[in-house]
Formats: structure tokens, sequence, C-alpha cells
């Protein structure tokens, strides 16, 4: 290297987001982690996943450690949770923003799911008319997600 | 140029404006990675279909009604896209590629858009001070605004599905950039950093390689991205970033009162050193900067503005230099320059104290 570059590189250079590597975490990952080994028994190894968009397989990925396109998620859905575990605290799902627009039914699912809470607890504190109300509201919001999921396309 | 309208042209408003906690707090960051359903990661993506995302993403921008300007990384020289680097405004990554890659800016550039980076899209807020809270709430808007007229990739299990695995989710990446010198002087950051990464969070030295943090800058920032709500996310690292204040605090105090004569000493050998030196290297500005910065906040030093060592340790990079000089430096061109930047810089500090401008 000569002396502009070395000066280049030295001189107060600037670390993003890329200096948290994911390689790092992979190359721990591939070699010891026994959740790897027992979702991937011996007979499957050899039929690796390919992704139905882009083609791309799921041994590329572990060694690029990027995914290829959005359909990777689907087509390696079933592998990627340890990965993502390891990754994220042991989280696999989501739990923040839903996008506005394309949210659709999924926006009512949340809905239904946080009523049922809250239906529980009432039940527990046998406050049965409060209840029962809110049964009403989430089998309401049930019709209207199967609705949905025959009309309005989701991708 | 004269360096006022250099400086009027170089500088940001976060990083001369006074942010909530700015003593210790330089700025915050809060970055969305995002992208479209249909289209390849820029991993693979074909040039057409890097092309296809740049067009569907200038539609969405120009509906979403912002006042932002695109600059396309094919257009710019490479010393206008250093400068861009080193204002934190575009990734070394998108500087890198030409193709269909740009960056969308405001005006007061806290809002930067990254098209085809890592991501299709990388919505970025920069804004002074610790302002989480708000930065995100800037972000989330924006994101909306966008996702009117832009497909975003989206998973029902897997959150906005982005191109390397660390960012799904929420592909929320929020950072707070501190300046922590008391920590640093009372050796205390090697105790902090790993306990910070418990809470999974992350603190690295933004300026500098590897370990060191030149100018004592660290940046803290959340490394999970996947099974927290972009509040709780923001509201976690608040906590830590709160407590963090409370110790550097803490250490400033200790140090005062352990050795204020040795402290105050130190700050002004460095201000002697900015004020009046011909020849200095980005590590001893970094450190001089650090220790002129403290002295104001503890009041040793009254006539230099609190923005300096935010506004010099950007504008005293390469790129800047450059720019300021108007044409390629050598390295020991650029010691010579950022000398002569930073003796300028201070003396309108001085000058505008007097009342008088004898600049
Ligand atoms: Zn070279
Ligand atoms: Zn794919």
């Amino acid at each position: 290297m000569c002396e502009v570059c070395a000066q280049d590189k030295g001189e107060a250079f600037m670390n993003d987001d890329g200096a948290f590597s994911f390689n790092h975490l992979l190359a721990g990952l591939l070699n010891v982690s026994p959740v790897m080994k027992q979702n991937q028994p011996t007979q499957n190894r050899r039929e690796t996943v390919e992704c139905s968009g882009c083609q791309m397989t799921f041994d590329q990925f572990l060694k690029i450690g990027k995914f290829g396109c959005p359909k990777c998620y689907e087509s390696f859905r079933d592998q990627l949770p340890p990965i993502l575990k390891r990754l994220h605290s042991g989280n696999t799902v989501h739990q923040g923003k839903l996008p506005e627009r394309q949210g659709g039914t999924i926006h009512m699912k949340r809905k239904v799911s946080d009523l049922r809470v809250e239906l529980k607890s009432l039940i527990e504190q046998e406050e049965f008319e409060q209840a029962a109300t809110i049964r009403d509201q989430i089998r309401s919001l049930e019709k209207e997600i199967d609705g949905e999921r025959g009309g309005a396309d989701e991708s | 140029m004269s360096l006022k309208r250099f400086l009027n042209q170089a500088v940001s408003s976060w990083m001369n404006e006074d942010g909530p906690a700015s003593e210790i707090v330089l700025s915050t960051r809060i970055r969305l990675a995002r992208n479209h359903n249909r289209y390849a990661f820029p991993t693979v993506f074909t040039k057409e279909e890097a092309e296809q995302t740049a067009q569907a993403m200038r539609t969405a921008v120009e509906q979403a009604g912002y006042p932002l300007e695109e600059l396309k990384m094919q257009d710019l020289q490479g010393l206008e896209k250093r400068v861009l680097v080193e204002k934190h405004l575009i990734s070394p990554n998108l500087a890198e590629d030409a193709g269909s890659s740009s960056v969308w800016l405001s005006d007061q550039e806290d809002i930067s858009l990254m098209v085809n980076e890592e991501d299709h899209l990388r919505i970025q807020c920069l804004f002074p001070g610790l302002q989480l809270k708000e930065a995100l709430r800037k972000a989330l808007e924006i994101d909306d605004a966008i996702e009117k007229h832009f497909d975003y990739a989206f998973d029902e299990n897997f959150g906005y599905l982005t191109t390397c695995p660390t960012n799904v989710g929420t592909g929320l990446r929020a950072s707070v950039m501190m300046h922590l010198p008391g920590l640093m002087m009372t050796h205390q950051m090697n105790r902090i950093i790993p306990a910070i990464g418990q809470f999974g969070l992350v603190a690295r030295g933004i300026y500098g390689e590897g370990s060191e943090a030149l100018g004592n800058i660290f940046q803290i920032s959340n490394q999970t991205t996947l099974g927290k709500s972009e509040e709780d996310i923001t509201e976690d690292l608040l906590h830590v970033v709160d407590q963090i204040i409370t110790q550097e605090k803490a250490a400033r105090e200790a140090l005062v009162k352990s050795s204020g004569i040795q402290l105050e000493d130190r700050v002004f050998r460095s201000y002697g050193t900015l004020r009046y030196s011909r020849v200095i290297e980005s590590k001893e500005a970094a450190k001089c900067l650090s220790d002129v910065r403290l002295g104001i906040d503890l009041g040793f030093i009254e006539n230099v503005s609190r923005s300096i060592l935010n506004e010099l340790m950007i504008l005293t990079q390469p790129g800047f230099l450059q720019q300021y000089a108007g044409g390629f430096l050598r390295p020991v061109e650029r010691d010579i320059r950022r000398a002569s930047l930073i003796r300028e810089r201070l003396e309108m500090d001085v000058s505008k104290d007097k009342g008088g401008s004898d600049l």
C-alpha cells in the first residue's frame, strides 16, 4: 500500500453498520451450533433448498451471508429460525410495525390476538358481560379476515 | 472560498445545532432498511432490475411530497462522494457503486434516502443531541409516505425483508453518538462495552480503526432488529444511554475533584495546540478537539462554540480538506491544511467574542 492509501485508511476512517459482520457470526454458527445439526439431519444434507425467485441455494446463502431476493425468506423458511435466533437474541417473529397499505389482514390478525388476551383476563376476572362484547368483536374481525382472504391479493 | 462560506455549505443542521443532552450526546441517527417485493436484492440484481428499482423509488419519493433532491452516484466526482461519506450522508458502499445508486437529501441534510445500497432503500434521519423518539417518528413518517406508492417486501412472520439477516424484522438501526472523555480517562469503557452487549446493543468507536475511538467518540446502537417493536428498541437504547450519561457525568466530576488543575492544564495545552500548530495529524487533532470540548463543558473555556468537536471531526477529514483546498492534497499537505482550517475556525469564535470580525 502506498503512503496515500495508508494514510487514507488510517485517517479517521468512519465505521458504519458494515463493521458488524454477519460472516463472523456465521463462521461460529456453522461449526459449533448443535441447533443447526439437529435441524439438518444427515440424510437431508445433500438436497439443499433453492430459492424459487433467484435460484440461490441455502448453502450459497450461508456462504455469502446475504439473501438474493425477498422470496429467499419464503424458500428457506424452515431453515431460518436457528439463524435468526442466534442473530436476534432468541427472537424469530417480527413484533414491530406493519406496512399501512399492504398490511391488510395482518393488522386485523394482530388486533384479534390482542383482543384474545383481553378476553382471557376478563373471563378470569369474571367480567362476563364485557367478555361477551369482546368475543363478538373477535368473531366479526375473523369473519372480515376470512372475507379478505378470498378477495384481495396479498403478497 | 472563505471559511465562513465553506462552513455554511459544509455544516449540516445536526452537526451544529444544540440538541437535548448535547453536553454528552452529539447526535442521534435512525436508519430503516426497506426493499421492493418484486425485485432481487442489490446482492444479485441485474442492471435492468437496478434501474427499475431506482425508477420505482423515484416515483414513490416524488409522490411522498418531501422536498428531497436526488444525487446520482454516477454523476458525482470521487471527492464529492467522499465528502458525503464523511458527513455520514451516504455509506462507503454506496459511494463505490455507480449504476443506479443514488441518495435523496433534504436541504438541512437531516434526511437522507440511500437507493440501491445493500438494500433497495435506506431511510436515514440525523438529529442533533439525544432525540431518539423524534428521529424515529420522522423516519416512520417518511416510511409511511413512501409505502403509499412502493410495494415493500414484507412477511407476516419475518417482518420487513432485508438483504442481510442481521437487519430483518424492523430494519431499524438506532444509534447515538456520544462523547465520553471522562469514562475513557478513568478507564471504564473496557467494562462498559461488554456490559452493553447483554442488552442487544453494541458500542464502538466511530472514528479510527479497530478498537480505537478517536476523539473519545462512541456510537451506541441496537444489534437486534427482530422480535421487538421499534419503540421498544429505541426505549431500551435510551435507557442504556441515560445510564452512560450519568456515569460520564460522575466520571467528569470525580476528575475535576481529584485532579482539577491537571485537567485544566491538559485542556489548555490542547487548546494551544489547535490554536497555534502549523502541522497536525488527524489523531492528534481528534485528541485535542476532545479535550477542548471537555474544557468547554466544564467551563474552563468560554469563547469557543460547543459544536467545535462535531464540526471539526468531520471537516478535517481528507475529503473535506481537499474540497476546501479545491484539489488533491498529499498527506503532509493535508496535515498543514488541517492545522490552518482549525486555526481559522477557532479564530472565528475569538473574533465573534470580541464583537469584531478581524478575520
Ligand atoms: Zn495507493
Ligand atoms: Zn431468492
